[in-house]
């Protein structure tokens, strides 16, 4: 199991540093989230994989996951949408301010009219 | 009795960021008032604060009243004291220059600079390493903000890299931060430190890798070679007072490195012991020879400073990278100075460019600006501190520090680098100023007064020239109290590079106990 | 406290003389503050003559060493006359020199405070405090000759001399701060006795040389030399001030400070006296050749202060005193004899020899003063010049040289010496002799008699001390010596007439050599002409100026290229390195000793999706639409993983977030291009892979390597307070809402200012959707589908009938005011996706910056009541009530926090969805205005342009 879970935070992150290192905005967004997903399930490895133990305090359960890194990942998931959808709009207004895609600004075509 | 003062530089701009939001459709002169009066009473509170904690002990103030390690907990030391107080300094005049004018480029100006100031002020008081990251977030988040205000080409497209940097570091952050809790089971700062001194040999290699992999997100934050290159456009092309407040971001980020591997990599670490006391100067020493590059290739006062910027912070990990208490406090006196100061010529700059229609900031000659004899003055003051000519400052800090740092083996390096970095910066800007002030277009000799300037630039009045005449002003202050600061620098030092003394305030002194033993013994 | 006072007077005082318009007020007022600084510095005259030293001393940083400390030894004491006697004189002749449309209360601002700053340097009795005056006087002359900026040459100048002076201080800085190091003090009564443990410091030599560095830099000593002469762009009376009589001798004055204690080694002797030597040959040499008499002069002081390097250097007690006197002579007759150059300059409107002639005539007082100037640069017997240069002789003479020194020294010093009398004949005869001029820019005539005086009194002091030296100089020489030489003062004998000796016919071969070197000069001009152009410093510096300022740019276009990719890839790859580096040296085991848990073919099913969905978003990447869909089934994925592993709260937060992320990058798709372009070349692409691959590598192996080690965590401490302390079942949620409330906050202050951004970047901002997909056909008209809209209406009230659900069962079961926050914004947005803003807006008619706004205010309030039972903030509290039907349940003031939590995600949501989804003005009007539009987008582009 952990093999296998470790192997897919290892192919998102690949995944993740590919597209960030891509020359337009929209797959270095992809690339971002596809990071932040990974990032996330990773904090949440660090409490370890454990099978039907949520964290609801009952009776009839005597243990429990570590609950600390599900509510550092439920922070970060949040983090991580609003720096999202932050960089989704600055991708709109740098295409609207330098007319094209490209993360540098390059012009590879004079703006269409 | 709690003392609740310490939560207040976080909670207050909270407070009235929120107001302001509030009041968005309000015409921006309520907003600017809501700003400034915030500012003015952080200004206060960190002043106490920074009075209390230069006598008296390390501070803790318990969020939600939980224990610790498990709840998070604001440690408030001398250092930390100071860092406040010099960003609430620093924030309250580049807003007030801000009011003149910028705020009214864009939307929600005074909002987010009061987010800004809340993230700054909460990276410099917590003492919980998730919740460092939370800060971070909070700070680069507004900070994206103000880098974009304003809009235009250049300014999109420099602060799209600079948020793209970071968000990329934000991710790297907490692959740190799972490290070290996947191994150590604990977020508090004080805490890790503890658990790292005990920590088994095989969990070294993975410790370590943590350690080095958090270095390379605050240096991204403090822009250390090679992660500094999206700086100078990030601050060269953004407006005026953001670029100024700015200088405290980056020192931030050497707040940080200093805190963690002061604390949870120091020397009593067991296998996290001084982890970066080889890797700092070399890397800094490399930033501060990269800075002077650009300080003497650029040819814009704005660009010239931006450069300064990575100068002073490579002068500064430098000065940290020999970890020793003297060198730390020499680090603590130089670094009020060049934060307030490269700000100060930030403003500066911008003050001459909007009198040079033409030229702008850039070297090349142009009509002269419309009030050369008070805004040479503040360029010369400005100037003469940057580059560490007495009676300001910079001389000063400049020979504490080399002075603290001569007996660590790479004081030759040092002393070579930053009497080399002061006399290229000494270069540039004296060319920059006679290109300015005395290098004017043919046909207009030195007394062209502005009314025979063809199109009318603005002339400033007291309220322009404030902020920035403010900001220079403290110069020769930290010159005449010199006595006090130092005495104050070496205390704080004593803080920050002995983890003992944090340890006993945040977790008491039974916990320190174990560090204690593996320290010999202070 | 007297002692402090000098110095500050003219320092804290510079700014008065600006007060004034009138000119006369300007230089009184000047004169008034250096008078009184010369007068406490006489009432030290008997101390200082009876061989004492005053002392003023304040601590100022103990921590730096640095104190507040004046003394006033004999030789200060010479120095501080020079510079306050010759300042009152310079601020008289300024008064008339200075042209009426040039600023001259910024002059006389400019010169009181050199004034200042050099009495502190004669004066500081703290190294440090030294250094501060030292650097003081360089910018004071980077001002002072700049004073004509309007003047190429003046700019270049002034900018040498500061770079120049500036560099030898930080050098001299250096040196100060390892002989304090060494010493153990800065004080100079303690540097100055340590003279032994000096010498024998491994560091001595660095020490040494750091010093002198910067002493010859100021002294304009080889190779240093060339910035003086093109100092002589400032006017006049600032050459004469600083550039001859005093700055320049700040070098000097130094080296004669620190013979004491870093003099009478080999290393001292050689360095000094060879720099000295070559100095004094060379600059006499290229004196030889001016035409410029302001140049002349420049070149003659600079020999001149090699002759006074060269005695230093030498350091035997008579050499030192000799200097000594020689610094008092030269200051008398070149400061006059500047001043008299000033003068010509004025009336005549020229200082070229070559067409100055004659001038006796119509300014015999002049030539007269001019004749008593060049005789005592000449060191013609009977003028004050002559007993300083017969000593000098004698000393090259000295049995103490050994070796080829012994004959290099007299041989070099008559040379200089035969120079010195040509160039001085020159100056003179070449200027007032032969036939009067014509086509002189100016008519000649005497000037006033205010700018007469000064150099008169200069002239006067040169011939009375040249004829009586006992008696005028015996006793200020006498002291400034003394001080210096300490015990080991010499026995001289200050006399015009000491007998027929060497040294007299050394004198005498260099006044006749120099007549007919004068008469020869035309052969001498013809060898000159092409080594001149070898000769000046200016150009080699500039170019080394030039050439930093071109490799900083060229550095900084390399590194600093302006591209996102490759600060990507440094920071990348900086991090894998660092990551890995660790492992380099460490042997134990990678992986830990907890075993690891079978997989079952389900799990080992997502993973498989999970996979490939992650290298489809990759293949997949330039067909954007296709990447969304690829990247949602990863979100999708991992969310199963959080339920898998028992992580209910995480799956429903993932999953909603996931959908209002798909929805964002959806409604941004719509208006950026739907593919991407081939760019990268192959060998960037493999870069990349490689290092994707590494990095990917390296993070699983780090997962790895966590999951198989134990470790033991504070978990347990949430676990069992979460129910007593925390009053809530659901572990996970008390943490966000109580354990780590303040995380939380910080986590909806983040959300808040996303919102705010999103909203100021989108201000304003319209972009029309392109009317057809990348392959030409039209979008569909109907944007709204019905069916759609019909369900999605009555869907409204049950989910947020569900979300409310979800938010009370937060603190005990999976849920909270987060998700249900995010249900709600999804529904809502929903609305608008399927209605159009158009039909939404006003049936949605809610600010919400305010809901934010409120949802933050909540949080924070809820926090701030702990305050009030004077509990840290945040403290948490709860209480079951007991209602009728309902029965048991519980109040938290988490809850509070929560409902503040759900606001500000509802809020913020609501803003960025809704704003992002009015940017396609097409979408929110009707097509008709898309003329209009394209108006719009036209200006803007023509803004774009002229960024």
């Amino acid at each position: 199991m952990e093999w296998l879970v470790s192997a897919c935070f290892g192919v998102m992150i690949a995944c993740g540093v590919y597209l960030v290192l891509r020359a337009r905005t929209f797959p270095v967004i992809l690339g971002l989230t596809l990071i932040s997903y990974a990032i996330n399930l990773f904090l949440f490895l660090t409490g370890r994989l454990h099978t039907n133990l949520p964290d609801i305090i009952s009776e009839n359960q005597t243990r429990y996951a570590d609950p600390l890194p599900q509510a550092l990942v439920l922070t970060a998931i949040v983090i991580g949408f609003a720096m999202i959808a932050f960089v989704v709009v600055l991708s709109l207004r740098a295409l609207g301010e330098l007319e094209t895609d490209h993360v540098d600004g390059k012009q590879e075509k004079p703006p269409h009219d | 009795m709690i003392n609740h003062l310490i939560v207040g530089p976080l909670l207050l701009p909270l407070l009235m960021g929120t107001l302001i939001v509030l009041n968005a459709n309000h015409p921006v002169a309520r907003h600017r008032i809501l700003g400034l009066s915030s500012c003015l009473a952080i200004l206060v509170m960190t002043g106490i604060l920074l009075f209390q904690s230069a006598g008296g002990p390390i501070q803790t103030y318990a969020i939600g009243d939980w224990p610790t390690p498990f709840g998070i907990v604001m440690v408030l030391d001398r250092l930390s004291a100071m860092m406040l107080f010099i960003t609430a300094l620093l924030a309250f005049l580049c807003l007030a220059y801000a009011a003149r004018g910028t705020d009214r480029q864009g939307k929600n100006f005074h909002a987010l600079f009061q987010f800004q100031l809340m993230g700054i002020n909460g990276a410099f008081l917590t003492g919980d390493l998730f919740n460092l990251f939370v800060f971070f977030e909070i700070m680069l988040l507004s900070s994206y903000g103000l880098v974009l205000h304003g809009g235009g080409g250049r300014r999109t497209r420099a602060g799209m890299h600079y948020v793209i940097l970071n968000l990329v570091g934000s991710s790297i952050f907490l692959l740190g931060v799972g490290i070290l809790y996947g191994l150590l089971g604990t977020l508090n700062m004080a805490d890790l430190a503890v658990r790292m001194s005990q920590a088994p040999a095989e969990n070294a290699a993975l410790l370590q890798a943590a350690g080095l992999i958090l270095f390379a997100v605050f240096a991204l934050k403090a822009a250390l070679l090679p992660l500094c290159f999206w700086l100078p456009d990030a601050y060269g092309f953004t407006s005026a007072p953001v670029a100024a407040l700015f200088a405290v971001m980056t020192k931030v980020g050497v707040y940080v490195i200093l805190r963690v591997y002061c604390l949870i990599f120091s020397d009593f670490a067991g296998v996290g012991a001084g982890l970066l006391n080889t890797w700092l100067l070399p890397a800094a020493l490399i930033t501060l020879a990269a800075g002077a590059a650009g300080v003497a290739g650029s040819r814009d006062l704005g660009r010239i400073t931006a450069w300064l910027v990575i100068v002073s912070v490579g002068t500064l990990l430098a000065v940290i990278g020999t970890f020793q208490r003297e060198a730390i406090a020499a680090a603590i006196v130089y670094l009020p100075h060049t934060t307030l100061m490269t700000a100060g010529m930030f403003l500066v700059a911008d003050l001459i460019q909007r009198q040079r229609p033409d030229a702008g900031s850039g070297l090349v000659p142009d009509r002269p600006v419309g009030q050369p004899t008070l805004l040479g003055l503040l360029f010369l003051t400005a100037a003469v501190a940057i580059a560490g000519l007495p009676p300001l400052s910079g001389f000063f800090a400049k020979v504490m520090m080399l002075m603290m740092v001569k007996d660590s083996a790479g004081a030759p390096w040092i002393w070579g680098m930053v009497l080399g970095g002061g006399l290229i910066t000494l270069t540039a800007l004296g060319r920059a100023g006679s290109v300015i002030f005395w290098k004017l277009l043919p046909g207009n000799g030195p007394k062209t007064t502005p009314e025979k300037v063809r199109d009318p630039v603005p002339v400033y009045g007291l309220a322009d020239l404030f902020p920035a005449a403010a900001l220079l002003a403290i110069s020769p202050l930290l010159v005449l109290f010199g006595s006090m600061i130092t005495e104050f620098a070496f205390a704080a030092a004593d803080h920050v590079i002995n983890p003992v003394h944090y340890i006993e305030a945040v977790l008491g002194p039974d916990r320190s106990l174990p560090l204690l033993l593996s320290s010999g013994g202070e | 406290m007297t002692l402090a006072l000098i110095p500050l007077l003219p320092l804290v005082g510079a700014f008065i003389p600006c007060l004034f318009r009138n000119r006369n007020l300007n230089a009184a007022s000047a004169g008034v503050i250096a008078g009184f600084s010369l007068v406490l510095l006489l009432l030290q005259t008997p101390a200082v003559f009876t061989g004492d030293m005053p002392l003023y001393s304040r601590d100022w940083i103990p921590a730096l060493g640095l104190t507040f400390a004046f003394r006033v030894s004999g030789f200060g004491f010479l120095f501080a006359l020079l510079v306050l006697g010759i300042g009152l004189l310079i601020v008289l002749y300024a008064r008339y020199y200075i042209a009426r449309e040039d600023p001259m209360g910024r002059f006389y601002t400019y010169l009181l405070f050199f004034m200042g700053s050099m009495l502190g340097i004669v004066l500081s009795e703290n190294l440090l405090l030294l250094m501060v005056f030292w650097e003081l006087t360089s910018i004071s002359s980077f001002l002072l000759i700049g004073f004509w900026r309007h003047r190429a040459d003046a700019r270049q100048g002034a900018f040498m001399a500061l770079v120049i002076t500036g560099g030898g201080g930080f050098a001299m800085l250096a040196g100060f701060l390892l002989l304090g190091h060494i010493t153990g003090s800065f004080e100079l009564t303690a540097v100055l006795a340590a003279k032994e443990a000096v010498h024998a410091h491994p560091l001595y030599p660095v020490t040494l040389i750091l010093i002198l560095v910067g002493a010859f830099t100021k002294s304009a000593q080889f190779p240093f030399q060339f910035w003086l002469p093109h100092a002589m762009a400032a006017p006049t009376p600032v050459s004469a001030f600083l550039h001859s009589a005093t700055m320049v001798k700040a070098g000097v004055f130094l080296l004669a400070l620190m013979v004491p204690v870093l003099g009478g080694s080999a290393l001292w002797f050689s360095i000094v006296t060879t720099t000295g030597l070559i100095t004094l040959a060379f600059a006499a040499y290229m004196a030889m050749f001016k035409d410029d008499l302001k140049g002349l002069l420049a070149y003659s002081t600079v020999s001149h202060l090699g002759l006074i390097t060269l005695l230093l250097g030498l350091g035997t007690p008579l050499a030192v005193f000799a200097a000594v006197f020689h610094i008092f002579n030269h200051a008398a007759f070149k400061a006059g004899l500047f001043m008299l150059a000033g003068i010509i300059d004025h009336e005549t409107g020229t200082r070229d020899i070559q067409r100055l002639s004659g001038l006796k005539k119509a300014m015999p007082v002049t030539a007269v003063l001019t004749l008593i100037g060049c005789g005592a640069m000449a060191g013609v017997p009977l003028f004050n010049g002559f007993l300083s240069k017969e000593m000098f002789l004698a000393e090259t003479l000295a049995p103490g040289l050994t070796g080829a020194w012994s004959w290099i020294l007299p041989v070099g010093a008559v040379l200089a010496a035969v120079f010195a009398v040509a160039y001085s004949i020159r100056m003179l005869l070449g200027v007032f002799w032969g036939k009067p001029a014509e086509d002189l820019p100016g008519s000649p005539h005497e000037p006033p008699l205010g700018m007469t005086l000064s150099p008169a009194f200069l002239m006067a002091v040169c011939v009375l001390v040249g004829i009586f030296p006992a008696f005028f100089a015996g006793p200020l020489i006498n002291a400034g010596a003394g001080a210096i030489l300490g015990p080991d003062m010499p026995a001289y004998h200050l006399a015009v007439w000491h007998g027929f000796n060497m040294a007299l016919v050394l004198s005498i071969i260099a006044l006749a050599g120099g007549v007919v070197f004068y008469r020869q000069r035309h052969r001498l001009f013809d060898i000159h002409v092409w080594c001149s152009q070898y000769l000046d410093g200016k150009t080699l510096f500039e170019s080394l100026v030039s050439r930093l300022m071109q490799a900083g740019d060229r550095a900084v276009r390399l590194l600093q290229n302006g591209s996102l990719q490759r600060y990507l890839f440094l920071l990348i790859s900086a991090t894998l390195l660092l990551g890995v580096l660790p492992f380099a040296g460490s042997r134990s085991p990678f992986l830990g000793p907890v075993a690891v848990t079978p997989l079952d073919p389900v799990t080992l099913v997502m993973g498989l999706i999970l996979i490939i969905g992650a290298v489809a978003t990759v293949r997949t990447h330039r067909n954007r639409i296709l990447s969304i869909i690829m990247l949602s089934t990863v979100g999708l994925v991992v969310s199963l993983a959080f339920t898998r592993f028992s992580a209910p709260d995480l799956a429903l937060t993932q999953i909603s977030v996931e959908v209002v992320t798909i929805i964002l990058l959806m409604m941004a798709l719509h208006l950026l291009p739907t593919t991407t372009p081939e760019e990268s070349s192959k060998a960037r692409k493999r870069r990349d892979s490689i290092l994707a691959v590494l990095a990917g590598g390296g993070a699983a192996a780090l997962a790895m390597a966590i999951l198989t080690r134990p470790y033991d965590t504070i978990s347990d401490f949430f676990l069992a307070e979460s129910v007593p302390g925390g009053g809530g079942t659901n572990v996970v949620n008390v943490i966000l809402v109580d354990f780590r409330g303040f995380d939380t906050l910080g986590e909806i202050t983040v959300l808040a200012i996303a919102g705010l951004i999103i909203y100021a970047l989108l201000h304003k901002f319209e972009r029309k959707a392109p009317e057809t997909d990348d392959l030409g056909l039209a979008w569909t008209r109907d944007r709204f589908p019905l069916i759609l809209a019909y369900i999605t209406r009555p869907l409204l009230p049950l989910a947020l009938l569900f979300s409310a659900y979800i938010f009370l069962r937060g603190h005990s079961d999976p849920g909270g005011g987060f998700i249900a926050g995010l249900i709600t914004a999804t529904v809502l947005t929903l609305q608008y996706i399927a209605s159009g803003i158009v039909w939404t807006r006003p049936r949605l008619n809610f600010d919400n910056h305010i809901i934010m706004a409120l949802g933050l205010i909540l949080a924070l309030g809820t926090g701030l009541t702990s305050w009030a039972l004077n509990y840290p903030f945040l403290t948490s509290t709860y209480e079951y009530v007991t209602l009728p039907l309902i029965g048991k349940f519980e109040i938290a003031s988490a809850m509070a926090f929560d409902l503040g939590v759900f606001l500000v995600v509802v809020g913020s949501v609501m803003l960025m969805l809704v704003k992002l989804g009015s940017i396609n003005s097409a979408d929110a009007r009707t097509v008709s205005l898309s003329a209009h539009l394209d108006e719009t987008r036209g200006n803007e582009t023509m803004e774009k342009e002229s960024h």
